[in-house]
């Protein structure tokens, strides 16, 4: 199979919010619209694993009668978007791109599920991941890998890969994604692509299905900045059923992206820029630099010296707490039950053998390692007392520039199953995103150029706590500079 | 420091996990355990001795909310419950014996 490219970008939320307003565009009409290009494209990407027609198509119509009424309509009325099926909503399968919840049917919606349809948006469907979002290439799905709608030949990254194809096949005018280590930046700059990773406690991640608690973020991607933080407007804000979410006010996003980047103070760590970088991805990110000067900042080099400890780090913590979290699976009160056993203790075993993927074995096996008697303080401990170095580190930095930028990922896209048989490969793909995961600082990557072959860079712009506004306002600079 | 990680310590992690691994898996996994806390070790370049663990980041932010108070509400229905349930009375979730005579 030779590949092919799907690139469409998805009309603003401007143009189409003045469409379904105006009474021009019919969200109902919208809606078909975006099931027909499903049905016809979705067969060669893979992106969607269940479609939520009914749902969509009553929501649509409560839009349009909302509209014909001049009645007051919400930021996303009538827009259609696309949840990646770690989260639940009711009415619809939630899978987690794993065998072991095949046919799972949660009762409840997730809080940020529950906002995007209170603010008007069109739920169309579930969108296809990496198995419990463990993976980077997509690869690692039960349902099969996601084709990078830039080049089928090529990984749409991940975890969230269907999110991000999704939205640079339009098949969605938005999506949500969760970022654990990467799962958001990664796929949205390999599909060109705007993808964000919110403040730590910034969303609720009630009603997502947990894989690292402490590093797990829930956060959008759109075709374009102000789009991305209109959608962060409308699912950030305290929620009572996730005691982790953040009581800090929440701006209007969309209108702070709007302020100009000039006289920001830019930092460029070289640690982002050493050994491993593609120096056409290298080379995009410098243009993208001298687009922000040119722009008004300041450049400034920093130095993130313990950068180099953050893979390791993020790969003790985050599969500790994934070894924990997916002890829940074990075929008593929802998904897969082996048929093969007769004690209890052999039918959790069964069943957890039948239904989880290579990956997700290997990251319990080597959290549970990390947690169990004598091996604790060696090596769960460690990283947990590295992570708040990394942290430390970086709010020393933010004393000094007002945003951190990098390139998302060392590469472009890479091929199908260039990396699938390497664990730590895979692993490195993470190396300039696990940071701000473990720090809990914010983020937002957008596209900034490509390759001489068209593949897409991006560059992630890094903020400190609750600084959503000020990532978001670099961000536009680099994408008004159209490099 | 080289992990040494062995064919009991798989077996004994698998079983702490509720992993019934195949002798294929059981040997994949000895290799990448050690190949991955090979490449972890090199942590031990940090001196971390008076550095505190941090679990989690709210307090480098301190906005997370107070906890709720404890009140009573309603929850999910039980039949919606127990309808995704691979085996139940309608009441209670079945599983096979536990104990094994």
């Amino acid at each position: 199979m030779s590949a092919e490219s799907y690139v469409e970008m998805p009309k603003s939320l401007k143009e189409l919010q003045e469409g379904v307003r105006s009474g021009s565009v019919k969200a109902t009409h919208l809606a078909e619209n975006y099931f027909e290009r499903i049905a016809a494209v979705n067969p060669n990407l893979n992106v969607y694993l269940s479609l939520t027609r009914e749902r969509a198509l009553q929501q649509a119509a409560k839009v349009d009668d909302a509209a014909s009424k001049g009645e007051p309509l919400g930021p996303l009325a009538g827009i259609p978007v696309g949840i990646k099926d770690v989260l639940v909503a009711k009415g619809a399968p939630a899978t987690a791109g794993s065998k072991i919840l095949k046919g799972y049917q949660p009762p409840y919606d997730a809080t940020a599920v529950k906002r995007l349809e209170a603010a008007g948006a069109v739920i169309l469907g579930k969108l296809n991941c990496d198995e419990f979002a463990m993976g980077s290439s997509n690869e690692n799905s039960a349902y099969g890998p996601v084709r990078n709608p830039v080049d089928t030949d090529r990984v749409p990254g991940g975890s969230s890969g269907g999110s991000a194809a999704a939205v640079a096949a339009n098949l969605a005018v938005a999506t949500l994604g969760t970022d654990t280590g990467g799962s958001i930046r990664q796929p949205a700059s390999f599909c060109g692509v705007v993808g964000v990773l919110p403040t730590y406690g910034r969303v609720s991640r009630f009603g997502l299905i947990a894989f690292a608690s402490s590093l797990d973020r829930i956060g959008p991607f759109a075709g374009n900045v102000r789009d991305a933080a209109t959608m962060l407007g409308v699912i950030a804000g305290h929620d009572p059923c996730d005691a982790t979410s953040s009581e800090a006010p929440v701006p209007d996003f969309a209108v702070e992206s709007d302020k100009p980047a000039d006289g920001l103070r830019i930092g460029v760590p070289e640690e982002y820029f050493a050994e491993g970088l593609d120096p056409e991805v290298r080379a995009s990110i410098e243009k993208g630099i001298d687009a922000l000067r040119v722009a008004g900042c300041s450049i400034k080099k920093i130095s993130l010296p313990t950068t180099r400890y953050a893979i390791p780090t993020y790969y003790l913590v985050a599969t500790a707490e994934a070894s924990a979290n997916l002890a829940r699976f074990d075929g008593v009160r929802y998904g897969h039950r082996s048929s093969e056993s007769t004690t209890l203790a052999d039918m959790y075993s069964h069943s957890r053998d039948e239904g989880f993927g290579a990956e997700v074995k290997r990251r319990i096996m080597l959290g549970t390692y990390a947690l169990s008697a004598g091996y604790y303080d060696a090596y769960y401990l460690k990283a947990q007392q590295v992570r708040r170095l990394l942290a430390e580190e970086f709010l020393r930095a933010f004393a000094e520039v007002d945003a951190i930028v990098t390139p998302t990922s060392p590469t472009p896209a890479f091929r199908l199953g260039e990396k699938a048989n390497d664990p730590l490969a895979m692993y490195l793909a993470d190396i300039y995103t696990v940071t701000a995961s473990l720090a809990g600082i914010c983020g937002v990557t957008v596209p900034c150029g490509a390759t001489s072959t068209g593949l897409p860079v991006g560059m992630q712009v890094l903020a400190t706590h609750m600084s959503e506004s000020t990532a978001f306002c670099v961000a536009r600079a680099v994408e008004a500079a159209k490099i | 420091m080289t992990a040494n990680v062995t064919d009991e310590d798989v077996t004994r992690v698998a079983e702490l996990a509720h992993l019934k691994l195949t002798a294929e898996e059981s040997g994949a996994m000895l290799h990448d355990l050690n190949a991955i806390l090979d490449y972890v070790a090199q942590l031990n370049e940090l001196d971390t001795k008076d550095i505190a663990p941090l679990a989690q980041v709210s307090e480098l932010h301190g906005t997370m909310g107070a906890l709720r108070t404890d009140t009573l509400a309603g929850s999910l229905e039980r039949a919606e419950v127990m309808a995704q349930a691979p085996e139940t009375d309608g009441a209670f979730f079945k599983v096979p014996k536990v104990i094994e005579r």
